[in-house]
């Protein structure tokens, strides 16, 4: 950072227009450590903006739409409903059947399991692929164009896909030949969870991989220049100027990486079901296999319902612990 | 500075509840679905598949003799059918005609008085079924469905060819269902294709195993709800059959990557990987569409489940699905009601129909049709499947389908970890009698 700080008359417009624009909208009795500076600007610019009232289609939507049924799960959750005829208030009964049930607390498990299995495999995969892809190697473009591609395919397709590849009886180890492809992947217990959090990963990290590149690509080519000046090899420029500098990303990223992740669905469904015995049953397919199977709609509204708690918590935690509730610019003085 | 701010708790649900929003509203799932039949006009859903043009020809046809009162008609895939079905009557949304399984499912429809008790006004159509598959459309004695396509007896498939070449005899008994397995499994062969993914086809060897050692009165009492009714010997038995296969490698070792749905267990017998398969009489359909040349050079083989020595039940006894059913919701005005009944009379398998099912070679749930076999190009399985079914002192529905959806859940569950080794036959036992009380 003091690299940077040397260079400062070399700053583009750009980081300063963001830096100013993460100010807006502080609320004045925030402790921003840069609010008695912009505070007085920011009232004129509040009454100046558009008015509050554009906010009430959006927020209608969501109401409608998220905080509705949301809230309808949480008071099915006290109800034992089959899907026919009239729910009967239940009280506490679903909640205790959900954390008696050895599948369910099984599938909380692997869900966790899940959880970081796959961060710990996507999160530098896509960390190193998107600082790759934001440089100038040769042949950059093609390779980016072939990282990018599983992100235009659909979750069903890739599930379909992949099941089709990974068949024992028919898939690629056959057309091939090769003895160690010929492993019942997706159909033994031991395998099927780690072969889904692979095509998991193989599904995502494009993405992810799309928002560092556009990370790294922010990064004034003058931090990188002082870094040089000061001797900093390669290793040390990733470690010292890129990675602080990726912070916000990383934030964002990895919200997404573990919220998403507790939200893995179709491509799960589609690879397995749930199966082998209940090898790769995680939360959100046992809330639909007990809601739509089993039409115990009482358990699953349980079930939904601590997914959105988990979901909510784990992503205001990362907030907080990151500090990117206060989203300061990482290039003030830059 | 270490307060939450409303931007940290906005930042927060900005990125966590479109995912999760998406989750809620599926667990709710009490918004009706958009074309829901509705009260005042015929409406009906139906699967897609091989009979779907079938059922297609049927309604037009009634459509021609009824220009005011046409049926509006949808056709889903099975999985998303059971779904939408149960969401749409539950709101009240029903189509007129309610395509199912009979069962529990049914039982449950009736409890909620979904459907309208029918009988006494199908006789008609009544008088041109096999009866003891109309029977299956009752519930407590009154008729609330009837049926309204073929028969489906699970059938033991067999590649001929395998069996010649090794020498086999195809198996009737259980003796000689274990030399096929073992001779087989020496000669690098699956003996027994399996689609484990999909689950259900494995409850076709305990419903057959079960039936076999303690005859149909052990699932009776299940039905019945009686209590530990699990616990028959004759289910431990079988179970422990399962698992005598499974060990001898009956099913190969990769079982539990096959699926159904794609007819990779067909696949696995007519490209001669497998020697047998027991599946349900549809599965002919996807042997004929997918291997047209090894059907018509009579590489197909087929047989009853073989008798388990010293076994209390009828080795002439047949599990499977009697048939499909309609059973008209009670949520239609009454003269729509009147006019889906005479639907059933005069239109659901009626000659066109049965002809359409015998051309596709499925066994129409028709009486009478020993003569109508002649000629056609399925003559031999056809006839085989219909005596099959006629002969039968038992048709016993498939398991998952007579037990109301949570037990039906949980028995697929218990019975795939018996076939991956996960657990033994008692701790099938007890989880199964636990549903009972429930």
């Amino acid at each position: 950072m003091t690299a940077g700080q040397s260079h400062a008359p070399l700053t583009g417009a750009a980081p300063a227009a963001a830096a100013t624009s993460a100010d807006e909208g502080t609320p004045p009795s925030s402790a921003h450590p840069g609010g008695s500076l912009g505070r007085s600007s920011d009232r004129r610019h509040l009454q100046t903006g558009p008015s509050n009232w554009l906010l009430v289609p959006a927020l209608s939507f969501f109401g409608v739409f998220a905080l509705l049924p949301l809230a309808g799960v949480v008071v099915l959750s006290f109800f034992a409903w089959d899907g026919l005829g009239t729910p009967q208030f239940a009280g506490l009964t679903a909640w205790f059947q959900v954390f008696q049930d050895p599948v369910t607390l099984n599938a909380m498990w692997l869900t966790l399991l899940m959880t970081v299995l796959s961060y710990a495999v996507q999160f530098p995969l896509s960390l190193l692929l998107g600082v790759f892809m934001a440089g100038h190697q040769r042949y950059r473009e093609v390779f980016s164009v072939l990282y990018f591609l599983p992100l235009l395919f659909s979750a069903a397709a890739t599930g379909i896909a992949f099941k089709a590849l990974l068949d024992p009886n028919f898939g690629i180890s056959r057309a091939f030949g090769l003895d160690f492809l010929s492993q019942d992947w997706l159909g033994s217990p031991n395998f099927a969870f780690y072969t889904l959090i692979m095509v998991i990963s193989w599904s995502f990290v494009p993405f992810h991989s799309l928002l560092y590149q556009a990370g790294v690509r922010q990064i004034p080519t003058s931090m990188y220049e002082a870094a040089t000046l000061d001797g900093a090899g390669r290793v040390r420029q990733f470690f010292n100027v890129t990675l602080p500098q990726l912070k916000y990303t990383i934030v964002t990223s990895s919200t997404l990486m573990l919220v998403g992740s507790l939200t893995y669905f179709d491509l799960v469904f589609i690879l397995t079901g749930g199966g082998p015995g209940n090898a790769t049953r995680i939360l959100p397919l046992d809330m639909y296999l007990t809601g739509f199977r089993s039409y115990q709609m009482g358990p699953a509204s349980v079930i939904a319902v601590i997914l959105v708690a988990v979901g909510l918590t784990l992503s205001l935690i990362l907030n907080r612990v990151s500090g990117a509730d206060r989203m300061e610019s990482q290039m003030e003085g830059a | 500075m270490m307060q939450p701010t409303r931007r940290a708790t906005l930042a927060g649900l900005g990125l966590a509840i479109p995912s999760l929003a998406v989750l809620s509203a599926c667990g709710g799932g009490t918004q009706p679905s958009g074309g829901g039949g509705s009260p005042s006009s015929l409406s009906v859903w139906a699967l897609t598949g091989a009979k779907q043009d079938t059922y297609q020809a049927s309604f037009d046809a009634w459509d021609e003799a009824n220009p005011d009162n046409p049926f509006a008609v949808e056709f889903f895939a099975n999985d998303s059918y059971k779904e939408k079905i149960r969401t749409a009557i539950g709101s009240g949304n029903s189509p007129t005609l309610v395509f199912n399984w009979a069962g529990g499912t049914l039982a449950d429809y009736v409890a909620n008085d979904a459907v309208v008790d029918l009988s006494g006004k199908v006789d008609d159509v009544l008088s041109r079924t096999i009866e003891s598959i109309g029977m299956v459309g009752q519930v407590d004695g009154a008729q609330y469905g009837v049926p309204n396509n073929d028969t489906q007896p699970v059938i033991l498939y067999y590649n001929t060819a395998l069996f010649e070449e090794h020498a086999v005899t195809p198996p009737t008994t259980w003796a000689e269902l274990m030399t096929a397995v073992e001779t087989f499994s020496a000669a690098g062969i699956t003996p027994l294709s399996l689609a484990g993914q999909s689950i259900w086809p494995e409850l076709m060897y305990i419903q057959y195993l079960t039936d076999r050692i303690g005859g149909e009165g052990v699932f009776q009492k299940i039905i019945a709800g009686e209590a530990d009714a699990w616990s028959d010997p004759a289910i431990t038995s079988a179970l422990e059959a399962i698992i005598e296969l499974k060990d001898a490698g009956a099913f190969g070792n990769a079982f539990g990557s096959v699926a159904a749905d794609a007819g990779a267990d067909a696949a696995l017998v007519h490209t001669g990987q497998a020697a047998m398969l027991l599946q349900g009489s549809w599965v002919y359909g996807t042997f004929k569409q997918d291997a047209p040349d090894f059907v018509a050079e009579g590489n197909l083989g087929f047989l009853n489940f073989p008798a388990k020595d010293g076994g209390a039940g009828d080795p002439a006894n047949v599990v499977g699905n009697p048939a499909n059913y309609w059973s008209v919701s009670a949520a239609a005005e009454p003269e729509i009601q009147e006019l889906a009944i005479r639907y059933l009379n005069e239109f659901n398998l009626n000659q066109d129909m049965v002809e359409n099912f015998l051309a596709m070679g499925a066994i129409p749930a028709v009486a009478g049709l020993e003569e109508s076999f002649g000629g056609l190009d399925d003559e031999a399985f056809l006839s085989f499947a219909y005596d099959m079914v006629l002969n039968a002192p038992h048709f016993q529905l498939s398991w998952d389908q007579a037990l109301a959806p949570a037990p039906a859940q949980e028995l697929l569950n218990n019975l795939s970890r018996i076939f991956l080794g996960e657990i033994q036959p008692e701790e099938f036992v007890t989880s199964m009698n636990a549903t009972l009380s429930a």
